[in-house]
């Protein structure tokens, strides 16, 4: 593990008709890493993950991945950059065969529809759709489909893994199914993952290292541990369950 | 799912049935009178525009309503080359489709660079097809509103070349096209290009996050599906030997190459030639018996495909060739609605 960060936010902000979504916010992940991005809903997480994938540049900062500046670069651009992604609401293209959905990911590194059929079924197999993968896409249960976003956003076979709350919807043995799969993942091919995530058991299981942010700032980061005993933390927390 | 050879070897009765129909098609100009065959010729021909048209809207999910604008473009191109300086419409058909690809290419630059989409793309579309018509209007160079003729010549001599000649030639040609297009269309559909296209349709976000370039890939299908669609503007004109710019650009001529498609199936590769099987001949038949009632009804026809249209659409939403492909006993894709 080299002391470089793979991806290195650099004080990135985004306003929205003049309402700070996003204020000065800076992390690194370093290669290998797991870093989980916590906070009470509203707190730019999405809106962070969205500069980073393209989706809108930001109004100011820098975005490097990889020793590169990608900020501003279109999601296109991003994907082909290294980093893939999945969304929140779960995004399938539903009236395509599940394995279509994964072939499709698969043929940004390859122009061989036969060669990203074959990386597609491997995929569907690592994440347990092998047998539905004929089924149309549209006709998945809520956990499958969560696993296709995230089969179809590695099969771009990306260096850095954006997870925009993959483990909601989630019952506990899915949730436990899904970190074992994020850990071989991890452990094997050294996949690098940034994730937001609400499910603390997921977020503790995984995480290395963990930034907090709410009202658009940093307010807090570091190991799982140190972090969810920071009284900052704690209130950010607190505050929205007394709601 | 690998092409046409594996879904048939899984469906005898869908082999047999292409078959028979490819060797009836085959030899029809020595079966049929001169009318039927061009009952035929003319399916044949909302069969290769819808296609065309299909790959745009079924496809990559971008909704033209101003088809009509490249036949037209094709047409005129071809035809006005051909009788102001003799050129053949071969030559004049890579005028006609480069003129239409500069329309397309100019309708995708406008929507796609500033976020028309949906509704407003088609609405776009309809608005240049008849502008275009207008300006045609006043186009003196090919006719204007008087029209534009090419020379009838003796119709028993066939020359290919100057695509002069008999209605079989005519057939023979068009029946060509069509079945090129479908082949293409098959290879382009299990490429990456239709892949891309599909995921394009389905989810424009998620396309663009897996490293899709979407404006690229949607000026692609618009584009190609113009030239494609002037090629078959370009037969149209030396088959009618005339060309009128209401006749030409109208959108009730884009509406009737987009009937076909949506009937027969959108984003199905066969849907587009079973929906121009179905249509033509049903108009036909209705002008017929009209005829025989003696009612004389201007637009009764168009009434008649939007009845269609209601019917098939209430009752088999996807079209009627998914619906027909399960009973065959074809699965995959194709039988999907």
């Amino acid at each position: 593990m080299t002391d470089a960060p793979l991806l290195d936010v650099r004080l990135i902000s985004k306003s929205f008709r003049g309402l700070r979504a996003v204020s000065q916010v800076s992390l690194a992940v370093r290669p290998g890493e797991i870093v989980g991005l916590i906070g009470p809903n509203g707190a730019g997480k999405t809106t962070t993950f969205n500069m980073i994938a393209g989706v809108f540049p930001p109004d100011e900062g820098e975005i490097r991945f990889d020793g590169a500046d990608i900020t501003g670069l279109r999601a296109d651009q991003v994907c082909h950059a290294g980093i893939g992604r999945t969304f929140q609401l779960v995004k399938p293209f539903y009236g395509l065969s599940v394995e279509d959905n994964v072939l499709i990911g698969a043929l940004r590194a390859t122009r061989d529809v036969d060669a990203a059929r074959a990386a597609a079924v491997d995929l569907l197999d690592r994440f347990g759709l092998a047998d539905r993968r004929h089924q149309a896409a549209g006709a998945l249960t809520l956990p499958d489909r969560k696993r296709l976003e995230v089969a179809r956003a590695m099969a771009t076979r990306p260096r850095l893994l954006l997870l925009d709350e993959v483990m909601a919807g989630l019952r506990p043995g899915e949730t436990d199914e899904m970190v074992q799969v994020f850990q071989t993942l991890n452990r094997e091919t050294g996949l690098t993952i940034l994730m937001i995530e609400h499910v603390m058991r997921a977020v503790m299981a995984l995480s290395q290292h963990i930034v907090v942010l709410n009202y658009g700032e940093r307010i807090a980061e570091g190991e799982p541990e140190q972090v969810v005993r920071d009284p900052k933390v704690l209130e950010s927390y607190l505050g929205e369950e007394a709601v | 799912m690998r092409g046409v050879g594996a879904v048939l070897r899984g469906a005898p009765r869908a082999a047999t049935g292409l078959a028979v129909l490819g060797a009836a098609l085959l030899v029809a100009p020595l079966l049929v009178d001169d009318y039927l065959l061009s009952v035929i010729l003319i399916t044949l021909y909302f069969a290769f525009v819808g296609q065309a048209w299909n790959l745009m809207m079924g496809y990559a999910g971008q909704l033209s309503l101003g088809h009509a604008l490249y036949v037209g473009l094709g047409g005129y191109a071809a035809a006005a080359f051909f009788v102001h300086f003799g050129l053949t419409p071969w030559a004049g058909m890579v005028i006609g489709i480069l003129v239409a690809a500069a329309f397309a290419a100019g309708i995708g630059l406008l929507a796609f660079r500033f976020g028309i989409g949906g509704v407003y793309f088609a609405l776009l579309t309809i608005a240049v097809a008849e502008f275009t018509r207008i300006l045609f209007e006043h186009f003196e160079w090919v006719g204007a509103t008087g029209g534009f003729f090419l020379p009838v010549e003796n119709r028993e001599i066939n020359d290919l070349l100057m695509l002069r000649g008999s209605p079989a030639m005519f057939y023979y040609v068009i029946l060509a096209m069509t079945v090129g297009l479908f082949l293409a269309n098959v290879a382009l559909i299990r490429s990456r290009m239709g892949y891309y296209w599909m995921a394009i349709r389905e989810d424009q976000d998620a396309a663009q996050a897996l490293g899709i370039n979407t404006f690229r890939y949607k000026m692609m299908a618009v584009v190609l599906s113009a030239s494609l669609t002037a090629l078959g503007g370009v037969f149209l004109a030396f088959y009618n030997n005339n060309l009128f710019p209401i006749d030409a650009f109208g959108i009730h001529r884009s509406i009737e190459i987009i009937l076909a498609p949506i009937i027969g199936g959108l984003g199905t590769l066969f849907g587009p030639i079973l929906g121009a099987f179905i249509l033509t001949p049903l108009g036909e038949v209705l002008t017929w018996a009209l005829d025989q009632l003696g009612v004389q009804m201007a637009g009764v026809k168009h009434l008649f495909y939007g009845l269609v249209l209601l019917v098939i659409i209430r009752s088999l939403p996807g079209g009627v060739w998914p619906w027909f492909a399960r009973r065959l006993g074809i699965e995959g894709p194709e039988a999907r609605p």
